[in-house]
């Protein structure tokens, strides 16, 4: 079987899908989206499931707004026939360090700047805001109402209807093996289930990214790190907003249908891009919910799984074309919150392809940063 | 009642009806249609539903029974308590 398309997309989550769409609204639908599994079946589908706009850059705290103010009205512009549950019940970040108190005034300074509407709260605050908190462990928070939760699959599922319509097609099941360059021009994309004859591709493979740059011998300076996460029975709703605390690497929120998600990282973590689950974070997990979250510790573990974030060096994204090939765009490296992303991410890919004037200037973000050596680093990952 | 009003799924409330409708969308494994409906996602992890998808996916699609696959199974087997697990894995620090 032989292909051809306008643009060939590679990755089938939320960044692949909100491409595709906006492509497609600009007029561009013939397009193809190769994923080697189902859609969202990588990073978006495993991810925590929660959005903030309380990020600690510039560029962060931009992309994170305008793709949370998209995601309060998904439902109607995708014109979705079920419910992306996007419930914005806040994000509450614990402090339990002075130095995470003067990091949180200054994020909440630039992010107020920008028309974030984040706060710091006391710890008597936080404590009406999610009374089982342990207050015994924080000194302070930060707090904004606009973040909140919103479903990975069902938000992916959104957009790859919405592209489907529009006349994208989706090539699911399918593997990527190889992309053909001649002149540093992409000649075709090379797939377990034939050629596709294509002069532009994005590589939005998520925690893959680094596998399909290889194959155009593009260095991009990124890893994928296996986080992983668990869910509880539901309960009815007691705990609005997502609790956070970066240095008790501890995220948890409850699902607006009941149970409870929470994750972590671990610096020691193999970068073999396995996604296996492991025993030592489930105890690890029980041991800090017991602590910063008491009553939590007493619902039941139902699953656990675990899923990539695929790092920078400075835990922002990886905007734009790269300089050796002609038409090979990169939407890659989210550091964990490219879900959060997802409906800039394919506005600004989308205009860069068309050569409209992006809505956010991410020049900032292109892969040139690296080696110009100037990153500003986002301190608030977990 | 009718046979579609049937529940597949007890931990998650999806009906027949609902199954036969996201496998006629296209929705052909039963990890694409966990992730719309959350069916095998519960307390069960599938041990209700699972069965019956497979054979409702095997109807639809013509494939046999035996080529289709399960979900993942993700641990713990049946639910503990986070408490319990906590306090064990405390044990040793003692």
């Amino acid at each position: 079987m032989s292909y051809s398309a306008d643009v060939v997309i590679i990755g089938a989550g939320i960044s692949g899908c909100s491409i595709a769409y906006n492509l497609a609204i600009k007029g561009i639908t013939n397009i193809i989206v190769v994923d080697k599994s189902y859609i969202a079946s990588g990073a978006t589908g495993r991810c925590g499931a929660g959005v903030r706009m309380q990020w600690g850059t510039k560029m962060n705290c931009l992309l994170a707004k305008q793709s949370i103010e998209f995601y309060e009205n998904a439902n109607e512009i995708l014109e979705y026939d079920r419910d992306v549950t996007f419930y914005q019940g806040g994000y509450l970040l614990l402090a339990t360090t002075e130095k995470e108190i003067s990091q949180f005034q200054e994020n909440v300074k630039l992010q107020n700047s920008l028309g974030i509407p984040s706060k710091m709260v006391s710890v008597k605050e936080a404590k009406e805001i999610v009374p089982h908190l342990n207050k015994d462990i924080l000194l302070g928070a930060a707090f904004c109402q606009k973040d909140g939760f919103l479903d990975p699959f069902l938000t992916t599922d959104a957009y790859y209807k919405a592209a489907k319509r529009l006349g994208v097609k989706f090539l699911t099941y399918t593997e990527v093996h190889g992309i053909i360059i001649n002149n540093n021009k992409i000649e075709k994309v090379v797939t377990d289930k034939g050629d596709i004859w294509t002069d532009k591709v994005v590589n939005a493979a998520g925690g893959y990214s680094k596998k399909i740059c290889d194959m155009v011998a593009i260095d991009i300076p990124v890893y994928s790190d296996r986080h992983q996460i668990l869910v509880t029975e539901p309960i009815e709703h007691v705990q609005g907003p997502m609790v956070i605390s970066f240095s008790l690497n501890l995220y948890c929120q409850q699902n607006p249908k009941g149970p409870f998600i929470m994750g972590r990282g671990d610096d020691k973590e193999p970068r073999d891009l396995r996604i296996t689950s492991s025993w030592e974070f489930l105890e690890d997990m029980a041991k800090t919910i017991k602590n910063v979250l008491p009553p939590v510790a007493n619902l039941r573990v139902v699953r656990q799984w675990a899923g990539l974030y695929n790092m920078t060096p400075d835990k922002q994204p990886i905007y734009g074309k790269v300089e050796e090939i002609d038409g090979f765009y990169l939407a890659v490296g989210y550091s964990g919150h490219g879900f959060m992303f997802g409906p800039l991410t394919g506005v600004i890919i989308a205009e860069m392809i068309s050569g409209v004037k992006p809505t956010v200037d991410v020049s900032l973000l292109g892969l040139n940063r690296f080696k110009e050596g100037n990153l500003i680093l986002e301190p608030s990952v977990v | 009642m009718s046979i579609n009003d049937a529940m597949v799924c007890r931990c998650s409330d999806v009906s027949l009806k609902e199954l036969r409708d996201l496998i006629n969308e296209g929705y052909h494994t039963f990890e694409e249609i966990k992730r719309i409906t959350r069916i095998g996602m519960g307390p069960c992890q599938g041990k209700t539903c699972g069965n019956i998808v497979l054979r409702e996916l095997s109807m639809a699609t013509g494939k046999d029974f035996n080529e289709l696959n399960m979900q993942s199974n993700r641990p713990p087997v049946v639910g503990v308590k986070l408490s319990l697990i906590a306090e064990e894995a405390g044990r040793d620090e003692l």
